[in-house]
């Protein structure tokens, strides 16, 4: 059912008891054209561009759990592109312009709401570091603003500006950048996906890979075998695990992220704030509660939880930044996995073994990139060779030294 | 997390620094294949998920290098013991 305010309020008028299922709950083919392992943002993007873009509906989406049950729905709903890099800041762009459009292309309402990004700076250091940022973005025809103390003083009074240690000084904004109701993200590209003939395959683990010489021709899951031409991974997080199964070694090591969320209150923050002097980002949800997370907790971990240090770290950072946070009380915290990267950014690649191809290495700012994401690694799965704005995420660049270190720190991924 | 010190006894994780892998092994820069063995050894990572024996420093306590064996699905410590095995002798 196309979704409109003609079908709510034909709904409307019979009681609602004509809403079927928004996507269909498929039992596994024994082969495909394409399987995507993975049933996350990016992998369920993959799906949805892979169908309309390339038209190849043979696809089927393999998910250890249910959709949308790992970052996808774990994350800060943050979205961007600010970055510096070449590499990276046409990616991320062409990932804002699909924002821009998702919900018509999708037909689904996934809350894209383009509330404005500002990171805040408290040097004269810093300044230039953003300004430089700010011009390297608008090169890139990006929009990016750099507001002085008074200017960001007007849109948020409520922030602590004479801290003797890290006064504000102004601020890099991004209008365009805001939040995504990120649940929606997933079941929307499902939806979209799964009309257009995409098994979306839930509880199937997969376990191995069935080889032919060194080419991939399939994979065995938990549902038994299904062989494909082409195998896809989009599993950030577990990017390691599911490619040593085929025998590969990643540059990635996997860590625990927290996020928060407060009680709900009245509408408070207007877009999304990042202090500059210590790790911490804030955001308010629609729903009214304050969603807000730093660093990652800085070791190895597969357990979807982290530790108190990084908890008392990340509400000191708030408390530095806006002290009405202490009158809050906090309601939940999470963990999620990541693929922190070598150099913290990502890998869209074919692997060494041919019909095997990678979409991992997202460290902590997979959920932003979910629409480009899907669209390139659908366009490297269809056409074989790398999409334009991608051609930097190389698996091999690693060897060959064409590094993408946004951070500058070097092969040490807790500290990206 | 706390983390058994061989030397200070169990501290709480804020005391210590993370630097990963212990696997870790120089390649010896003068054989043919040394640049692959190098990429190998700066970039890639088994990243297992289970046991991992990786490295962590004592930096507010006895400022030892450990060894430390987690089981990184859990958390839970198998082992710590001195990185050097020459430590504590």
């Amino acid at each position: 059912m196309r979704y409109s305010i003609f079908s709510l309020l034909r709904e409307a008028l019979s009681g609602h008891r004509g809403w079927g299922p928004a996507w269909r709950d498929a039992a596994p083919k024994p082969e495909y054209d394409v399987i995507i392992v993975g049933g996350g943002g990016h992998g369920l993007a993959t799906a949805h561009y892979l169908a309309k873009v390339h038209g190849i509906t043979r696809v089927a989406v393999l998910e250890k759990g249910w959709i949308g049950s790992g970052n996808v729905g774990r994350n800060t709903t943050i979205i961007r592109s600010n970055y510096l890099l070449p590499g990276n800041n046409p990616f991320y762009e062409l990932s804002m312009k699909l924002w821009e459009g998702l919900e018509q292309d999708l037909n689904y309402n996934a809350m894209v709401s383009q509330r404005g990004v500002l990171n805040l700076y408290h040097s004269d250091g810093q300044r230039d570091a953003y300004a430089r940022r700010g011009n390297a973005m608008r090169m890139h025809g990006v929009d990016a603003e750099l507001l002085d103390r008074e200017a960001v003083r007007r849109m948020l009074p409520f922030l602590d500006f004479d801290g003797a240690r890290f006064p504000i000084q102004g601020g890099l904004l991004q209008r365009r950048g805001g939040t995504v109701r990120h649940d929606a993200v997933a079941w929307g590209y499902a939806r979209a996906a799964s009309g257009r003939g995409v098994d979306i395959i839930q509880n199937c683990e997969v376990t191995g890979f069935q080889r032919d010489g060194d080419r991939i021709i399939g994979v065995e899951t938990t549902r038994g075998a299904i062989r494909a031409k082409k195998v896809g991974l989009a599993v950030a997080g577990n990017s390691s695990t599911v490619a040593r199964l085929a025998g590969l070694r990643l540059p990635i090591e996997s860590h625990v992220l927290q996020a928060f969320v407060s009680e709900a209150i009245k509408p408070f923050i207007p877009g999304v704030i990042t202090f500059g002097a210590g790790h911490f980002y804030i955001s308010q949800s629609d729903k009214g509660g304050l969603v807000f997370g730093g660093d990652i907790d800085g070791y190895n971990s597969y357990a979807q939880r982290g530790n108190l240090p990084t908890v008392e770290d990340v509400c000191e950072g708030g408390m530095a930044l806006m002290p009405a946070l202490g009158r809050i009380r906090m309601l939940r915290s999470w963990g999620g996995i990541m693929d922190m990267s070598m150099d913290g950014s990502p890998i869209i690649d074919h692997t060494p073994l041919p019909g095997l191809y990678l979409n991992s290495g997202w460290c902590y700012g997979g959920f932003k990139a979910t629409p480009a994401s899907g669209w390139c690694f659908a366009h490297l799965l269809a056409r074989d060779e790398p999409h334009a704005t991608a051609r930097a995420f190389r698996l091999d660049r690693f060897a060959t030294g064409y590094l993408l270190d946004e951070k500058g720190s070097g092969a040490q991924p807790n500290l990206h | 997390m706390r983390i058994p010190c061989p030397f200070c006894g169990e501290r709480d994780l804020t005391e210590f620094s993370y630097l990963g892998d212990a696997g870790y092994v120089r390649p010896d820069a003068s054989g043919s294949d040394a640049a692959g063995r190098f990429v190998e050894a700066v970039y890639l990572r088994d990243n297992p998920s289970g046991l991992h024996a990786e490295l962590w420093y004592h930096a507010s306590g006895c400022r030892t290098w450990l060894r430390v064996t987690r089981d990184i699905r859990t958390h839970e410590i198998a082992s710590a013991e001195y990185a050097n095995p020459a430590v504590g002798k």
